[in-house]
């Protein structure tokens, strides 16, 4: 048979992409309408602010890489959560290079970094068929000894490094978007309904932007193109949801696995250098369990990217909420999610999903009366936000959820049928 | 004599996975250009009587925080919670002690009864999200971990001793606190009173397992999941009452230290005893013999590593990269050695076989 591998027949459970760029433009404007709402009845100021923005970028974006490497290796079948041992790798690579060639060796060698800690994964979990959560331990154990003790080596006695941070590491080059930029800077100073948090929200996203962070927006692109629109991609994937099969149509899948699982370190370790990056040094514990964060986000996105984007920003959104006035934004948060979750409710109720509309009603209430019976947020709270999320994402809407089939499983080659 | 081979393989593969652990580590230290002569001299000299009662000490801590994980291990469930169950219920623990509700030993039964419950209710949550919604335990204890270390900060800050910087719970009340034992000649300090308990979760792990009925059914969802609902064993039952205990075993894990050296919880109570226990039961094979082995040798790494910068300049984390890689060649090495018997068994069925369809022709021809 001289079909091509990539013709296989339709599988119609397969969720099929439904992004189309109208609906993403109506979601934008939704939420933007929504915070700028929120703005107007609360007066928390910083919920649409132009430096929350820019600040949620900042802070979503190591988020989404690390949730990336999650992605690629989850989608060829290796369950990994050494993401974050991957990305503590990254962030030394990221200070050992940062402060003595600049930003971009930082960059390389953060990359660099991660990828041989998803090189041991790999080994370990393709190469010996060891179960992935006991490899995803130990190379998370193995990543933070590795960097403490490569930092305590070279980062000692060095002019404002010590043990445990580096010297002053350079960062990436910032630009404004021209015109952009300043049309949301003039934007935000009228005071018109929905076009002034349009305008902040678009100086936030296009004034002082990184260099780094395009580069992060491009491997994301990069990532869905080269996972849902080309061959390679398809057999990745296949690796992840059949391997058996994949190797009955003569895909090598210890190749496609080593690549994904390699990839997924990269990609962790690029996350690493945006800390790094961030703040202009290196530091012990620096990550702060943002590889975790990243698999949250990546289950929250049900292992596809755009999810995954979704969640990252969602999370990366909190987080810069708290360092902006956190008690009162987060608070003001609050009112929006439960009016939001209650509006879910009646939707499910309308589907006759009486059980989760019961639980999210209760959240929903919950939050709301939250909202009026406090002034402020402990700032602890907002921390925990992606992981009650991402529970509350898996509790209620499990079945919308579709993992790739052989994640996790072991595979050996010549094992098939 | 296929048994003997098996057990022989299995005893040499986590010493061959030290030995390498030693190889790589040598490398690495090799490579970085720090004295390899002088560090494994330091780690492998004799330790004093002082480091030995260390070495006991948070080799007991080490051996709960197994104990716990490998309860899941032993039915195939992965309990990466038991970091956030520790903390949780130690915390819990230390300000119901600290409020002295009832006297002196009442005090410790009472905390402790807390810590388990706390623990075991913290594991709970992802027991009950896996059996209603089929959410992966690894996930949701993942998340529960992040959740438990922002509601412990929070609550810790609410209830902490004002005025003082050091932010922590009220102290335990001297009479309810548990005397360490002058075991060892020649050292100063103590060899926690609370030794005991993590012997008796060690015997209470191997009863449980070993000698009943619930232990066998544990057991049996572990090796064959079909197999045991086949048999009749009500598999979300085993797996909710599997995650209870284990973290309640977890909520163990911080009494011998608040209750032998802090007698309190504060910021600065030990964090990350609940990864190295995941790498201590794989070590040790959830054997309850098995992982106080495996606890004692990264005791006696973690408290001889700590010399390193003094003696060799050094820094003392490069054990950790030791440890890691310990455990991975050790489950490596176990694969390898399941992948080799099983090889075995097939070459022998095979054998068998073809001798009995010989004779079968011989009879017939």
């Amino acid at each position: 048979m001289s079909t091509p591998t990539h013709e296989v027949p339709r599988d119609e459970t397969v969720t099929r992409s439904r992004f189309s760029w109208g609906w993403l433009l109506i979601g934008i404007a939704g939420v933007i309408l929504a915070l700028g709402a929120l703005r107007t009845v609360t007066g928390a100021d910083d919920v649409a602010s132009a430096g929350t923005m820019g600040a949620a970028v900042r802070a979503a974006m190591p988020i989404a890489l690390a949730g990336l490497g999650g992605l690629w290796a989850e989608r060829a079948g290796v369950v990994n959560i050494g993401l974050e041992g991957m990305m503590i790798l990254g962030t030394f690579g990221a200070g050992f290079a940062g402060y003595q060639w600049g930003p971009w060796a930082a960059l390389a060698f953060a990359v660099f970094m991660g990828t041989v800690g998803g090189l041991i994964h790999a080994i370990a979990t393709v190469g010996f068929g060891v179960d992935h959560i006991v490899s995803g331990v130990a190379v998370n154990i193995i990543g933070l000894g590795a960097a403490q003790y490569l930092a305590a080596l070279t980062f000692t006695g060095k002019p404002g490094g010590g043990p445990t941070q580096s010297p002053p590491v350079e960062r990436m080059p910032t630009f404004d978007i021209p015109g952009l930029s300043w049309a949301g800077r003039e934007l935000a100073q009228t005071d018109l309904v929905f076009l002034t948090d349009a305008g902040a929200v678009l100086a936030g996203l296009t004034t002082r932007v990184s260099l780094l962070t395009v580069i992060g927006l491009a491997c994301i692109v990069g990532t869905w193109l080269l996972l849902w629109h080309t061959s390679f991609g398809l057999r990745v994937r296949a690796c992840g949801e059949n391997p058996q099969s994949a190797e009955t149509l003569g895909v090598n899948v210890y190749l496609y696995k080593y690549s994904a699982v390699l990839a997924s370190g990269a990609m962790a370790g690029l996350g690493g250098a945006f800390l790094v990056d961030d703040a202009s040094v290196y530091r012990d514990g620096q990550t702060g369990g943002r590889g975790y964060i990243g698999l949250a986000a990546m289950i929250f996105g049900n292992w596809r990217p755009g999810g995954l984007v979704a969640g990252a920003g969602l999370f990366g959104y909190t987080d810069a909420l708290r360092l902006r006035r956190g008690g009162e934004s987060v608070h003001a948060l609050l009112l929006l999610i439960g009016v939001g979750l209650i509006a879910l409710a009646v939707w499910w109720l309308w589907k006759r999903k009486v059980a989760q509309a019961g639980v999210t009603a209760a959240f929903g209430v919950g939050l709301v009366v939250l909202h009026l019976a406090t002034d402020s947020v402990p700032s602890d709270f907002t921390g925990m936000t992606p992981f009650i999320a991402t529970l509350l994402v898996l509790g209620l809407a499990s079945q919308r959820l579709r993992m790739p089939k052989a994640d996790g499983q072991r595979y050996r080659r010549g094992e098939a049928g | 004599m296929i048994r003997v081979r098996s057990m022989l393989m299995t005893m040499a593969a986590p010493i061959l996975a030290v030995a390498l652990a030693v190889l790589i580590t040598t490398v690495v230290l090799l490579a970085a250009g720090d004295p390899v002569g002088r560090v494994w001299g330091t780690i492998f000299s004799e330790p004093r009587p002082r480091n030995i009662v260390n070495i006991i000490n948070s080799g007991s801590v080490l051996y709960l925080s197994a104990l716990a994980a490998a309860v899941g291990f032993r039915m195939g469930l992965f309990n990466i919670g038991v970091d956030g169950q520790y903390r949780i219920a130690a915390f819990a623990a230390a300000y119901v002690a600290g409020q002295a509700w009832v006297p002196g030993i009442l005090n410790i039964a009472l905390a402790i009864l807390t810590a388990m419950l706390v623990g075991a209710m913290w594991a709970g949550i992802a027991g009950l999200l896996k059996v209603t919604r089929g959410i992966s335990e690894v996930i949701s204890t993942i998340m529960l971990n992040a959740i438990a270390t922002a509601l412990v900060a929070w609550m810790l800050r609410s209830v902490a001793v004002p005025g003082s910087n050091n932010i922590t719970t009220t102290p335990i009340p001297e009479s309810s606190r548990v005397p360490g034992m002058a075991l060892i000649p020649g050292a100063h300090n103590e060899i926690y009173g609370f030794v005991f308990l993590a012997v008796a979760a060690g015997l209470f792990y191997w009863v449980l397992l070993s000698r009943t009925r619930f232990g066998f059914n544990l057991r049996a969802t572990g090796a064959s999941e079909s197999a045991a609902v086949a048999s009749g064993i009500d598999t979300k039952k085993m797996i909710l009452a599997a995650m209870l205990i284990s973290g309640a075993v977890a909520g163990l894990v911080g009494m011998p230290l608040l209750f032998g050296d802090s007698y309190s919880y504060g910021v600065t109570f030990q964090p990350g005893l609940g990864f190295a226990g995941i790498a201590v039961a794989l070590l040790g094979r959830n054997h309850p013999v098995g992982i106080a082995f495996g606890a004692l040798l990264f005791a006696f790494l973690n408290e001889q590593a700590n010399a390193l910068q003094l003696q060799a300049g050094v820094s003392a984390e490069i054990v950790k990269v030791m440890q890691g890689i310990t455990v991975l060649s050790v489950v490596i090495a176990y694969e390898v050695v399941r992948r080799a018997n099983r090889a075995a068994e097939q070459r022998r069925v095979a054998a068998e076989l073809a001798r009995a369809r010989a004779e079968a022709t011989e009879v017939t021809g």
